[in-house]
């Protein structure tokens, strides 16, 4: 099925809860609202034309333009995407879903934003999640175990985050 | 001393007690097992048969702290990992000696600048008897680390600690045999020649401007 077929199919069966489309993107995409993410990834999972039941990746990525000079050309507002890539093993193709998200919840710089946790879905997702988590710093709620997975447990901030500040200390040890 | 009849020809040698133990302490440096990145795989090669580190008494890698002298730190060390290696050192019996192993170890490499969970160097953590720059070292040099940490061992004094000792120290330099065109007797001259080579290596390293 090609992409733009996927989109239509997408539309018809939850039309309302697709925010937008881009059927021309490299890897071509539709975007929604963090609380209709469930029901669109239900239905990409189990539609029998669709079947998308492998979960390749999720990513976070930190939209944050820290040069003053170069914030009028850079062409976003601060937000945060996180990215689901999936695949479907038997009708071999693939397709992308993207969250947008504020940096921080309620603008409160420290409060996580918060997307629902995909792990019922995909189990794939689990620890993709707990990674995004630890380095980007979402909160995946109704995650099954949101722990750090490669920094240390009492890690102080999210480091992929573009304002990230290097720890100078960690536990006696010098950082720079 | 069933040991060590007829394995020599007519011959005998004096020593002492204390160098006898130096001696045997340094031809079984047995180091630990303990890679962390890629330089790992340059100390697997320097255990394997084609550098093979057994012949210099220390190819016997042992899987637990307990039964190692040596600690060789091959990789990136990361903050998360640093209790670990502070641990893991705690756990080996006197004496024990650490060589820091590439650019990481030394001073944290090629994640200097951005590498927010590195350790700028694994000195920040254990004391460190060797440092092997390189990313990685070559074989060879890890051979030279561990030749240098057995140089420390044989300097080393049990028995007569803080007397004046009267027995030179054996030891390998590791000064480099230069070729005779860089070499002159006289070591002003020869470090002249030295010099001169090095600035018309670096002219002709330089770029041609358009
Ligand atoms: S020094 Fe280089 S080769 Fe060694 S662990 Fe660091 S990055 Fe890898």
């Amino acid at each position: 099925m090609t992409s733009t077929e996927i989109i239509t199919t997408l539309e018809t069966e939850c039309g309302s809860r697709i925010k937008s489309k881009n059927a021309d993107a490299i890897d071509p995409f539709v975007v929604v609202e963090p609380g209709d993410l469930l029901a669109v990834c239900q239905t990409l999972r189990d539609h029998p034309r669709l079947k998308l039941d492998s979960l390749n990746c999720i990513s976070g990525v930190d939209y944050l333009e820290l040069d003053p000079k170069k914030i009028a050309k850079a062409g976003f507002e601060p937000h945060l995407e996180v990215v689901y890539h999936l695949c479907s093993i038997s009708l071999k193709h693939r397709f992308v879903v993207k969250v947008m998200l504020p940096r921080w919840k309620g603008d409160k710089p420290g409060e996580l934003p918060e997307v629902p946790s995909v792990a019922g879905i995909w189990p794939a997702a689990d620890w993709h999640e707990r990674e995004v988590f630890d380095l980007s710093g979402v909160m995946f709620t109704g995650h099954p175990d949101l722990r750090r997975i490669l920094l240390a447990d009492d890690w102080v901030g999210h480091p992929l985050r573009k304002d990230y500040e290097f720890p100078l200390e960690y536990h006696g040890i010098r950082g720079r | 001393m069933g040991w060590v009849e007829g394995r020599f020809e007519e011959n005998f040698f004096v020593t002492t007690i204390e160098q006898g133990i130096a001696w045997a302490r340094e031809s079984s440096m047995w180091p630990m097992t303990f890679g962390l990145a890629c330089c790992a795989i340059e100390m697997m090669a320097v255990g394997g048969p084609r550098y093979d580190m057994d012949r210099f008494g220390a190819g016997a890698f042992r899987a637990t702290p307990r039964q190692a002298d040596l600690m060789v730190v091959a990789g990136t060390v990361n903050m998360k990992m640093a209790s670990r290696v502070r641990r893991l050192y705690n756990q080996m019996p006197d004496p024990k000696f650490v060589i820091a192993m590439g650019a990481c170890t030394c001073g944290g490499g090629p994640y200097y600048k951005y590498g927010y969970n590195v350790v700028k160097g694994v000195d920040l953590v254990v004391p460190v008897d060797v440092y092997i720059p390189g990313c990685p070292p070559r074989p060879e040099a890890l051979l030279e680390g561990l030749f240098r940490i057995q140089d420390k061992v044989r300097g080393m004094r049990y028995l007569t600690k803080g007397q004046a000792t009267d027995l030179p120290i054996p030891a390998r330099t590791g000064y480099v045999l230069l070729p005779p065109e860089l070499d002159d007797p006289d070591p002003v001259k020869a470090l002249e020649k030295q010099i001169a080579w090095a600035k018309m290596n670096k002219e002709k390293a330089a770029p041609t401007k358009a």
